[in-house]
């Protein structure tokens, strides 16, 4: 077939009426009128209401329900997202809002930083890991565990040496966490230490901090047992978890499952003082047995 | 790692005295990663008792001698002793509660019985414990419905609003089925004196006319009836509170020994009372016309209650130091800044949901300015440990401390708290009215 020949049949095509399309635009017709639209009562530069303030647990959507008290007597007991109806075959606007913002807030609170004097206004020894940034810190695991020369010579010359017992706050995953329960908790561990003869002396930040920062922290002081408060990676539900990891004899190295854990540690699980207290308690049990982790477990 | 606690209950009521024996079983329902919560995972009934006649002494006594020879024989068949008990309650019902030596006999019984057996009376708290045993607040947890309870008894009926599970208001009234005694023929033998409003009472139409009018007070009682003034005459004095007519749609539920003659049609005489004639004008009444249920249990309701449901848990992060275990009888008092407290009393402080460890300090420090004796602390939110600690720090290590805590108390009642369980301790909130 020449150039010609082409262009003949390009043009008889052309002339073919065209294919019905099988949807129309024009000819959309909604079988539900859909809702009018509702008056808002909001001028501008007023303020809508927070979607993150209403309480999951109460909030039942579903128009159609035919046991309405029945699931939500039933839903106050999860913080899942149930019952959360549908326009057509998506959420609903507020379901989709909710679920940006606790995304936005999960996001914000790895992002977000300790305010600058948080340390010094709770009198704590502050340095940083070997992370420079946020980036780093997220992308470089490795480097959240170790100190340079500079900071690990805070340590050493801020810290008592060789202390039996020694705390660390550990902003990382979770700034919000840390500014809602570190202190409340840390302070709750002292003084329950201090009832069984245990002076804790200084307690140390660290930032961009994960859980092993406090291994180096052993290696530099010598404690007999280190006790790192960090905040847990935001979910959806709360963004302001925090756990507490206990390591006897913490060193460089040491194994992952001789650590113990005690999470959860936010107003709607435990909260951080009865945390504090209980971790206090442990502590004891834990220099006592000389071993932590799985080997504690163990030993009943 | 589950624990075991064998826990007794025991029933004193105007007719029959019961006993039961049961196994708790107690679980951390919390993941090994999270502080550990302890929970009554499992209630276990090992031994049902014979339903015993209650033995008394004339019309004012009951028969002390009599009642410990009793429960002796139920420890035999049930083949436990007293040093095996954990737990458990002696609860005195009905119109024994009213007996002059009920108070002597009950300590005796719960002192007898084993350790931490508690000993309790009082309608509000059998009210409760029937509707546990019967399974009737189940059934409204489960089934989301308001529910009206009915333990209908030898001298009392003890009634108790629950909805959705929740226990709303307690309730008692002078209605039982042996408030009248008759012998073989027919003739009365008893008339209980709280029937003195009533006239003439010896014909089976009378009886009869006796039972309707029980049945009608129970209807008002339910909202199914206007209230008049048979509500009043039937009412017990023992009742702080008056009973809140319900508005709404209610399931009846019912046990204590009338229920059984309820469905099941009985010869008049056959148990020597008015039983039989009060479960037949409850069936013909406009309580079973709507929808109701009787118990899982009946007339064993309240025995079942007294000794499953009557220990709770505290939470499981306590603190107690220098304690000597079991506490008993502590009166509860709420606790409010400024005033001091001479006696020993449990501080209940509710209210608050969220503590600052600021205001663990600024409360133990109130508290130690405001209580001079051993300090008895319990908390509704979960921070008893962290508050028993800063109490610790501000006193001298002689003085005593314990603070429990997800433990609501109401100001009349009183408190005893167990040797732990765990890391939790057992307790057991409870009301002594005894009429004297």
């Amino acid at each position: 077939m020449n150039k010609e020949e082409l262009r003949a049949l390009v043009a008889e095509l052309l002339k073919e009426e065209p294919v019905e399309p099988m949807v129309k635009g024009s000819d959309y017709k909604p079988t539900d009128p859909g809702p009018e639209p509702k008056d808002t009562h909001f001028g501008d530069g007023d303020f809508v209401p927070d979607v993150s303030e209403l309480d999951l647990r109460k909030l039942y959507l579903t128009e159609t329900a035919a046991n309405k008290d029945g699931f939500s007597r039933l839903k106050l007991r999860t913080p899942a997202r149930l019952g959360s109806g549908r326009a057509g075959p998506r959420y609903k606007t507020l379901t989709m809002l909710r679920f940006r913002a606790d995304h936005a807030a999960a996001q914000d609170a790895v992002f977000s930083e300790l305010p600058e004097d948080f340390g010094e206004k709770n009198g704590l020894i502050s340095v940083k890991t070997r992370c420079e940034n946020k980036d780093m810190y997220l992308t470089r695991p490795d480097f959240g565990r170790c100190f340079d020369e500079e900071n690990a010579a805070v340590i050493r010359s801020q810290l008592p040496q060789k202390p039996k017992v020694q705390i660390v706050i550990g902003d990382g995953l979770s700034s919000a966490a840390i500014l809602h329960n570190a202190m409340d908790c840390a302070r709750a561990i002292q003084d329950g230490l201090k009832i069984q003869g245990i002076d804790t002396g200084k307690t140390l930040l660290v930032r961009y901090c994960r859980v092993g920062a406090g291994d180096a922290v052993g290696d530099i002081t010598g404690c007999e047992l280190v006790c790192v408060l960090v905040g847990e990676r935001p979910g959806l539900v709360t963004d302001k978890s925090m756990s507490v990891y206990i390591t006897y004899k913490p060193h460089t190295g040491v194994s992952e499952s001789s650590r113990t854990v005690v999470s959860n540690i936010h107003d709607g699980g435990t909260p951080a003082p009865e945390a504090g207290a209980h971790v206090a308690e442990l502590i004891g049990k834990i220099l006592q047995k000389k071993v932590s982790g799985v080997g504690l477990h163990l030993e009943g | 790692m589950a624990e075991t606690l064998l826990s007794v209950g025991l029933d004193v009521g105007t007719t029959t005295t019961q006993m039961i024996v049961s196994r708790l079983t107690v679980e951390n329902k919390a993941s090994g990663f999270s502080v550990p919560e302890m929970e009554i995972a499992d209630r276990e009934i090992l031994y049902k008792g014979k339903v015993h006649f209650t033995p008394l002494s004339g019309e004012k006594l009951v028969d002390k001698e009599g009642i410990r020879a009793l429960v002796e024989q139920e420890y035999k068949n049930a083949g436990i002793t007293r040093e095996q008990v954990d737990t458990g309650a002696v609860i005195i019902t009905g119109e024994t509660s009213r007996k002059e030596n009920a108070r002597t006999v009950l300590d005796a019984l719960s002192e007898y019985a084993g350790e931490f057996v508690v000993a309790t009376a009082g309608p509000d708290l059998e009210s409760i414990l029937a509707a546990r045993g019967a399974g009737a607040i189940a059934y409204s947890e489960q089934t989301g419905k308001t529910v009206l309870h009915m333990d209908i008894g030898g001298g009392t009926s003890n009634l108790c609003l629950i909805r959705e599970g929740k226990i709303i208001a307690t309730g008692c009234l002078n209605i039982g089925g042996r408030l009248l005694k008759r012998d073989k023929t027919g003739k009365i033998t008893y008339r209980s004196p709280v029937l003195s409003f009533m006239g003439e009472l010896s014909t089976e139409e009378e009886i009869a006319h006796l039972a309707e009018q029980m049945a009608q007070a129970l209807e008002m009682a339910a909202g199914l009836r206007p209230a008049g003034e048979l509500l009043t005459r039937f009412a017990t004095e023992e009742v702080t509170t008056p009973w809140l007519i319900p508005k709404e749609t209610l399931v009846i539920s019912f046990s204590g020994g009338v229920a059984d003659c309820i469905e099941t049609d009985h010869p008049p005489l056959i148990f020597g009372d008015i039983g039989p004639a009060l479960g037949k004008a409850i069936r013909e009444s406009a309580l079973c016309r709507g929808e109701y249920i009787l118990g899982k249990e009946t007339i064993r309701a309240t025995v079942i209650g007294a000794g499953c449901y009557s220990t709770l848990l505290s939470g499981s992060t306590v603190f107690y130091r220098n304690v000597q275990f079991p506490l008993k009888n502590l009166p509860v008092a709420e606790f409010a800044p400024g005033i001091s407290y001479e006696e020993t009393v449990v501080l209940s402080i509710a209210g608050e949901e969220r503590f600052s460890y600021d205001r663990v300090r600024q409360l133990a420090s109130q508290i130690v300015q405001q209580v001079k004796g051993n300090i008895y602390v319990a908390l509704q939110a979960d921070a008893a440990k962290a508050l028993g600690q800063s109490l610790c720090l501000l006193l001298p290590p002689e003085r005593t401390i314990c603070c429990i805590d997800r433990v609501k108390l109401t100001p009349d009642s009183f408190l005893d708290i167990g040797a732990p369980v765990g890391p939790a301790l057992p307790v057991v909130v409870k009301t002594l009215i005894l009429s004297q």
